[in-house]
């Protein structure tokens, strides 16, 4: 027998239920209980760039809306500089870059305000288009779904993006494209996630 | 110099799949195509930090974090702690650690559930906590009642405590139910079981610390978590490949 390697193993995922609330976002459970919740605020007030809003819905396999999801958003600032220590550059004062969004409970609607991203860079010295990180979790979700939301407007970058190049089928590439719209002078852009089922959303093993 | 890379690639096998019809729920939300397998960029190897501004030192006492002055919950007073390690096994410091739980009697204060075991008004039901920098955390709580859910007929949920978990990347994000020794339907939970491998769900499993109970008060179970970890590079700390 050779020696035994002594890494560990990753805690197995378990689903996050239908009352992640509960733990993660009180007072949509019903409660008030703590100081302040996290994730509220994606950018912060100081960012710089252009304020937009996202929205959408996630729909399960037989084409109903998932009312009880929970997602989170991890994005760079408007000059593509992540809020991390091992990024390099600044970022604006109280720009966090993360967020937390749960959906209306009837509708299954969901939607969060930040600023969009700029281009990060990527492997081997390519850089990615502008783009948001997701992580989905719900009931009946085992183990959290990642994707990225791009943009439409960004149409060049992400015709050159090294990860959307990576879905070999072409057609499924559209399935991660937020789609630009003005209203009343706001800036939307409007993504539905389809957990399964025609026009199934790219999700990556991360 | 060694300088930390991209994470270990996560072990599908052993966590549990997407679809698992035994738990019915995943059935119609667990895609159908293989996740695209991508390399760490920068959106992997970074996610949110937190710090001791973001939370309370009492957000961790679910005995007291929204009872009433002088009261408490009903339930048995326990402790739930351990720490949180690396795939290397290194503690993985300063990181966000949230709890969810139901009340002694199995009911969550949630709007929506209907079960009719009571509210407690003294019990919230939820907390969070920075591990410290041997990557320690602790809880004061009191252990969740087991409660019937909609599966089959007839399904129970073992007693458990959910936890979410950062790290310091985006691609280290996790969340998991503890459950306690000894519960009998923890082997019977079509919930626990869509984790194929026994030993996997073994890990799930929080032992009785009798040495970190606290005598005549609180009784204690341990719970480490182990996050994904990196691999270290002798070289430039700069993503290779495709």
């Amino acid at each position: 027998m050779p020696q035994k390697l002594d890494y560990l193993k990753e805690t197995p995922s378990q689903t996050a239920g239908p009352y992640v609330h509960i733990g993660l976002a009180p007072g949509a459970a019903g409660f008030d209980i703590y100081r302040q919740e996290l994730g509220w605020d994606i950018a912060g007030p100081n960012a710089e760039g252009e304020r937009i809003r996202v929205e959408g819905i996630v729909i399960d396999g037989t084409g109903s809306p998932v009312k009880d999801v929970m997602l989170e958003a991890w994005q760079a600032n408007s000059k593509g500089v992540y809020a991390h220590p091992e990024h390099p550059g600044e970022v604006e004062e109280g720009f966090r870059g993360w967020g937390r969004v749960i959906t209306d409970f009837e509708t299954g609607e969901w939607g969060f305000d930040t600023v969009k991203p700029g281009p990060v860079p990527g492997r081997s010295g390519t850089m990615m288009a502008p783009h948001i990180n997701l992580w989905i979790v719900a009931r009946g979700i085992n183990v959290g779904l990642n994707t990225r939301l791009y943009f439409s407007d960004e149409a060049e970058a992400n015709a050159a993006d090294p990860v959307i190049n990576l879905i070999e089928w072409e057609n499924r590439r559209q399935t991660l494209i937020a789609r630009r719209m003005d209203r009343d002078g706001q800036i939307v852009y409007r993504f539905d996630i389809r957990l399964q089922g025609e026009n199934e959303t790219v999700f990556f093993d991360i | 110099m060694l300088k930390p890379g991209e994470f270990y690639q996560r072990d599908r096998e052993w966590h549990p799949p997407a679809y698992a019809p035994d738990y019915k729920t995943s059935v119609s939300r667990s895609p159908k195509y293989s996740l695209i397998s991508l390399e760490n960029t920068a959106s992997e190897i970074t996610g949110p930090v937190f710090g001791h501004n973001d939370i309370d030192p009492i957000d961790n006492d679910l005995l007291s974090n929204y009872a009433k002055p002088g009261e408490s919950p009903i339930g048995e007073r326990i402790i739930l702690h351990g720490r949180v390690l690396d795939e290397n096994g290194r503690p993985v410091l300063n990181t966000l650690v949230e709890i969810w739980q139901a009340n002694a009697g199995g009911r969550y204060r949630h709007k929506k559930d209907t079960y009719l075991a009571p509210i407690d008004p003294n019990f919230g039901g939820c907390g969070r906590t920075l591990t410290d920098e041997n990557g320690y955390y602790y809880f004061r709580t009191v252990k969740p009642g087991a409660y019937p859910w909609r599966n089959w007929v007839n399904n129970w949920r073992p007693a458990h405590i959910h936890m979410s978990i950062f790290g310091t990347a985006f691609a280290q994000r996790l969340i998991t139910q503890c459950y306690f020794e000894g519960d009998p339907l923890i082997a019977r939970c079509p919930i626990v079981n869509t984790i194929p491998d026994p030993e996997a769900i073994e890990r799930l499993v929080a032992p009785l610390d009798l040495n970190a109970t606290i005598p005549l008060d609180s009784i204690a179970y341990k719970f480490d978590v182990v996050l994904r970890g990196r691999r270290s590079t002798l070289f430039e700390n700069r993503l290779e490949g495709n």
